[in-house]
């Protein structure tokens, strides 16, 4: 093309922008990235895992190679009570052969890996560079200034992470408010894979994810998450944030994850293990109502920067929503420059894409779960119902033992109501 | 372990100045103070000595915590320069 701008630029070298530059430059495209960390990975935090059997069909071949962490075999998930805690723990034998269904993930190394494989297709990758603005003409995105450089460009992809604020500058963005988000908080703690095999029953390369949920969160949405990486463990606590802020009961942040790797079902597989990082990150939760708009003239949003983020519960999802709308973006911002049509209702093919892709529409079917999960009996009666009838089922005392039926009756009546327990069973039918 | 032993174990590479700026007379009025509650590295505190709200912007983790929770709106808060804060070596 006779000027000088360039193909495209994109701000922010996490999964979505990492993908969107690495598929531009593999269609020859001239892009160039900017990441305001040392190296992309630097500022990003995940829980983390990643599934990939939604992504490997958009990038064939590409992740054979990529540095993960652990191939997860076995999934757990713990209901607390105070001190006690009942644990359900499942292995499905498919799960131990590949191609595996997810990983575990740290972010510098696999980030790292990626913006070298988008470099080796020929993207530029420019780090310590933060972005401050973009550019418009006549009221058009035409890229991006950044660190008093202008840096004109056809077509912006802003993939600058949950609180993007490229996305805000050309008024795409929700405001960002506690109803729609949670904090999160993630230890990383150095262990040798050894003793993490043999603390999580593993064989060599297999790992674990575990999920906690009950009083850690004091009855407040949110819980916890321990994930086995190659030689450390990744221990952390969502909250959401609203629920925080609110009631008469004041808890804080630190404090709360405190308690909960003092927990004994943590502390005995953090014991002696070295503390190597403490991160943060806040998370969207308000799923598919929560999104940006897509695209404007000049610009698309791709990954946490739209608000491609889905909490289901027991399954967690980001990061394939990240590398699946960057591939997306990439392929019709190639088509807009085949086009050189940049403007808002040729762009608006990215936001049709990801409707008939799994990303929205993964988003869609979960659309409740949110409000389901905000329900705080889930995470004081329930688990405090589990707990009395397995204490009443498994403790053998002095005197006469009431029969099974009946315990299980008590315990149901001391904690749940039957109504409230049958609505919220029927709650459960929207997710 | 408490919180100000373990930012000890992050690498982070501070600016001169902070990225985060406190308007002091919104936070006179403010009396619930989610800050100093949901800041993950516990950053926030009241002075004792000058009654103002600080901020130990040296230890920020960049999560947008304070930014979303500051409901009145007297935290403004970018990202710090490029190359500087927090630098994740794991993530």
């Amino acid at each position: 093309m006779a000027d000088d701008k360039l193909d495209a630029v994109i701000v922010g070298g996490g999964l979505a922008g990492l993908a969107a530059a690495y598929c531009l430059a593999d269609a020859g495209r001239q892009v160039l990235l900017l990441e305001r960390g040392d190296e992309p990975g630097s500022k990003n935090v995940t829980g983390g895992r990643i599934y990939l059997a939604p992504i490997r069909p958009l990038l064939p071949g590409l992740f054979d190679d990529a540095p993960f962490e652990r191939h997860v075999v076995k999934e757990a998930l713990t209901m607390v009570d105070g001190r006690n805690t009942t644990t359900l723990s499942y292995v499905q034998d498919r799960w131990r052969h590949a191609p595996y269904m997810s990983y575990t993930v740290l972010r510098l190394r696999f980030d790292q890996w990626f913006s070298a494989r988008a470099m080796e297709k020929g993207a530029f990758v420019v780090p310590r560079r933060r972005a401050d603005d973009l550019l418009w003409e006549d009221g058009k995105v035409a890229g991006v200034r950044a660190g008093g450089e202008e840096i004109p460009a056809h077509a912006v992809i802003a993939a600058d992470g949950a609180l993007s604020f490229m996305a805000e500058k050309a008024h795409l963005r929700q405001p960002l408010v506690p109803s729609r988000h949670a904090v999160a908080v993630k230890e990383v703690y150095g262990l040798d894979s050894g003793a993490i095999e043999e603390r999580f029953g593993l064989d060599p390369g297999e790992g674990a994810a575990h999920l906690f949920m009950g009083s850690i969160t004091k009855g407040r949405f949110g819980g916890g998450f321990l994930y086995t990486n190659k030689d450390s463990l990744s221990v952390g606590l969502v909250l959401g944030m609203d629920a925080l802020m609110q009631g008469s009961e004041q808890f804080d942040v630190p404090s709360l994850m405190e308690e909960f790797e003092s927990l004994p079902e943590i502390a005995r597989y953090i014991k002696g293990a070295e503390l190597k990082e403490y991160s943060a990150h806040i998370i969207t939760e308000a799923g598919v109502g929560g999104l940006s708009r897509l695209f404007t003239d000049g610009m698309v949003v791709a990954g946490d920067a739209a608000g491609f983020a889905l909490n289901m519960g027991v399954t967690v999802r980001g990061m394939e929503f990240a590398v699946a709308s960057g591939v997306i973006a990439a392929r019709v911002i190639d088509e807009a420059l085949k086009k050189n049509d940049f403007s808002a209702q040729f762009l608006s093919l990215y936001e049709k894409r990801l409707r008939e892709s799994f990303v929205i529409k993964d988003m869609e079917t979960f659309r409740h779960t949110a409000d389901v999960l905000s329900n705080p009996r889930l995470f004081t009666v329930y688990p405090a119902c589990i707990s009395s009838l397995l204490d009443a089922v498994f403790t053998v005392g002095e005197g006469p033992r009431k029969g099974l039926y009946r315990s299980a009756m008590d315990a149901a009546k001391k904690h749940a109501g039957p109504w409230s327990a049958f609505k919220d069973f029927l709650s459960l039918r929207k997710i | 372990m408490k919180v100000e032993e373990k930012l000890t174990r992050n690498a982070i590479r501070n600016a001169k100045e902070s990225h985060i700026r406190l308007d002091q007379t919104i936070c006179r009025t403010c009396v619930e103070r989610p800050c100093v509650r949901l800041c993950p590295g516990r950053l926030y505190s009241q002075s004792p000595e000058t009654g103002e709200m600080v901020v130990e912007y040296a230890g920020c983790l960049e999560c947008g915590t304070c930014k979303i929770a500051c409901v009145r709106k007297s935290v403004s808060w970018e990202y710090p320069e490029g190359g500087f804060g927090v630098q994740y070596r794991y993530g």
